[in-house]
């Protein structure tokens, strides 16, 4: 059945807003909360957010009747209010699978997020969510190793993770650099990590580095006779010199490296987790840049979705705030999200900001990475709220102990370690949590004076970012 | 609570991971995280190897996992076994947990004599 060439601008809604339509399994759905200009109706505004991030343009075209355009066109199928708020409301919009690449989170992100956030009829849009459909979800690299491989790699078990990031975040020589990996894995840590402004400056370059650090994990894997990891930044300036950081890294048998995914790019991380998969390597991913996109409750990206997308991409750990230290996110939010990294099958929550059942199929999982701010007292709060499936990462809270950071470790490999204990023996450790870290403390003076040192610090603003009741 | 306001000097200590930087748990302790195991549907298994080897992966089963295994005193007999057995060998207790092909629990029950 042919249709007529009729040129001029036709109401959006007219053909992208179908309140009839039943989604398809294959189709690829997204939630927006919009915040239209005043007086364009909801059906229109969500109708241009269906038609602007898919195949529609401002004016009819007539080459869109050389192909079946009913076939590619994203579809607004359902308009819901936003609790709590007048003016937004969020729009169901359903994409079909063919209009994206396979494993290509580049090409998700470009239709879905593009030219639409700037539109005109729009003073806000906020992606809150994405399901994508497992036909999808099969063409994607995912994580190189996931959850259980790296357990098996470190052989760590039954517990969280234990790591910190190295400070002075900038301005150490290679050596030096070095001596603090050295001070916290030889007190008990698991990992430690590259600040994520690390990357190759003059007063240390990446080889330099990479060649201190790779010292210090084999000594402290001799001397503890456990084994020890230490995140080496790869993220670069071009894709070549990533990969040859990397290949470095392989070569001096590191364990894991790490990359900066937002500033990094999509296309890069997927690139390198592709390397990491190939070469047996773990993958750390920071998230700097993400509050930019993800802060403001009306306009940007949840986080959830760029969780989702790294999931996809590739990476063995994440960051996902702490809850309880010094940067934002609520306790039900992160949840919800780390259930996403983890889990093999999420369903629709809206209690936990998930707005869609979410089978992630055989992708493996991803370590949540809690750092930032937190120290020893937050201990019994973290593993509650983290679980075992973890990393915690103190910084301050290692390095900034009265006896150095090897004591630092100590104290908050102790504290894990109590924390768990008493879980497994059904203690309910958040409640009890004070008792629990004074009694280990008797066996630890490392731990009384950590205690000691941070009893008085609280990071209790209120978020910015809230899920949305009434 | 002790609190010194002097630097300490941390001496490093060689450790076998999860719970290593806990005192040796008491038989009670001992028991409530085979408890813990047990209530999460994960299988015990007990494993022991000489300490000159025990960052490998893979340390020598004793017996079987024992699959399906609901009774504490069981499992508690199989390490005292496994250690009289090996006395100069460490012996740890694992949770296995088949769903994801990993270990819910480990920690070293006796250190070598």
């Amino acid at each position: 059945m042919s249709k007529k060439y009729d040129a001029g601008v036709k109401e959006y809604r007219d053909t992208y807003w179908t309140p009839d339509y039943v989604p398809l399994d294959s189709d690829l759905l997204a939630c927006f909360k919009c915040t239209g200009q005043d007086g364009v109706p909801k059906e229109e505004v969500a109708a241009a957010v269906a038609a602007e991030s898919s195949t529609g343009t401002w004016s009819t075209v007539w080459s869109e009747l050389l192909t079946d355009l009913d076939f590619y066109k994203g579809r607004c199928y359902r308009i819901e209010d936003v609790p709590g708020d007048k003016e937004a409301f969020y729009a169901f919009i359903a994409y079909p699978l063919d209009l994206f690449e396979e494993g290509s989170i580049t090409n998700v992100l470009t239709s879905l997020v593009g030219n639409v956030f700037g539109f005109k009829a729009l003073r806000h849009l906020r992606l809150e969510d994405i399901r994508f459909p497992l036909a999808f979800i099969k063409t994607c690299g995912g994580p190189p190793n996931g959850i259980q491989v790296e357990r098996d790699r470190m052989s760590k078990y039954g517990r969280p993770l234990l790591g910190c990031t190295i400070k002075p975040k900038l301005g150490l020589s290679g050596k030096n650099y070095g001596r603090v990996v050295y001070e916290c894995l030889r007190g008990g840590l698991d990992f430690t990590k590259d600040d994520e402004n690390i990357n190759s400056q003059p007063f240390q370059r990446w080889q330099n580095r990479f060649e201190f650090v790779a010292e210090a994990v084999k000594l402290s894997e001799q001397e503890t006779g456990e084994r020890k990891g230490h995140y080496l930044n790869c993220t670069a300036n071009t894709p070549e010199e990533m990969y040859e950081r990397a290949e470095f890294a392989k070569e001096l048998n590191q364990p894991i490296i790490m990359h900066d995914y937002i500033t990094g790019g999509f296309t890069a991380n997927t690139g390198l987790a592709k390397w990491c998969r190939k070469n047996g390597m773990l993958l750390h991913i920071h998230r700097a840049m993400h509050a930019v996109i993800d802060r403001h409750p009306k306009h940007g990206i949840h986080f959830r979705v760029l969780a989702k997308c790294l999931r996809l991409s590739g990476g063995d750990q994440l960051h996902t705030g702490t809850v309880v230290g010094k940067l934002e996110g609520d306790r039900q939010t992160t949840l919800g999200y780390i259930d996403q990294l983890r889990e093999s099958f999420v369903p629709e929550d809206r209690t936990r900001g998930n707005f869609f059942d979410q089978d992630w199929g055989s992708m493996p999982g991803v370590f949540a990475v809690a750092s930032g701010g937190i120290h020893v007292w937050h201990m019994p709060a973290l593993v509650s709220i983290f679980g075992d499936d973890s990393v915690l990462q103190f910084g301050g809270g290692t390095h900034g102990h009265p006896w150095g950071s090897a004591a630092g470790a100590a104290a908050n490999r102790v504290a894990l370690e109590a924390c768990v204990k008493a879980r497994n023996a059904g203690r309910e450790i958040e409640r009890e949590g004070k008792d629990i870290l004074l009694e280990a403390a008797k066996h630890s003076p490392e731990l009384a004076i950590a205690l000691e040192t941070w009893k008085e610090i609280k990071f209790e603003f209120d978020t910015v970012d809230k899920l949305d009741v009434a | 609570m002790p609190f010194k306001s002097t630097v300490g000097d941390y001496q490093t200590v060689a450790t076998l991971e999860t719970f290593g930087f806990l005192p040796p748990f008491t038989q009670d302790e001992i028991y409530d995280q085979i408890a813990y195991i047990i209530a999460q549907g994960w299988s015990p298994v007990v494993e022991h190897v000489h300490p000159s080897r025990s960052m490998s992966i893979y340390w020598s089963y004793w017996k079987l996992p024992f699959f399906g295994e609901k009774d504490l005193g069981v499992i508690v007999n199989e390490l005292e076994s496994c250690h009289r057995a090996y006395p100069d060998h460490h012996v740890r207790l694992v949770g296995y947990d088949a769903y994801t092909q990993s270990q819910g629990s480990c920690f070293v029950v006796f250190e070598a004599r």
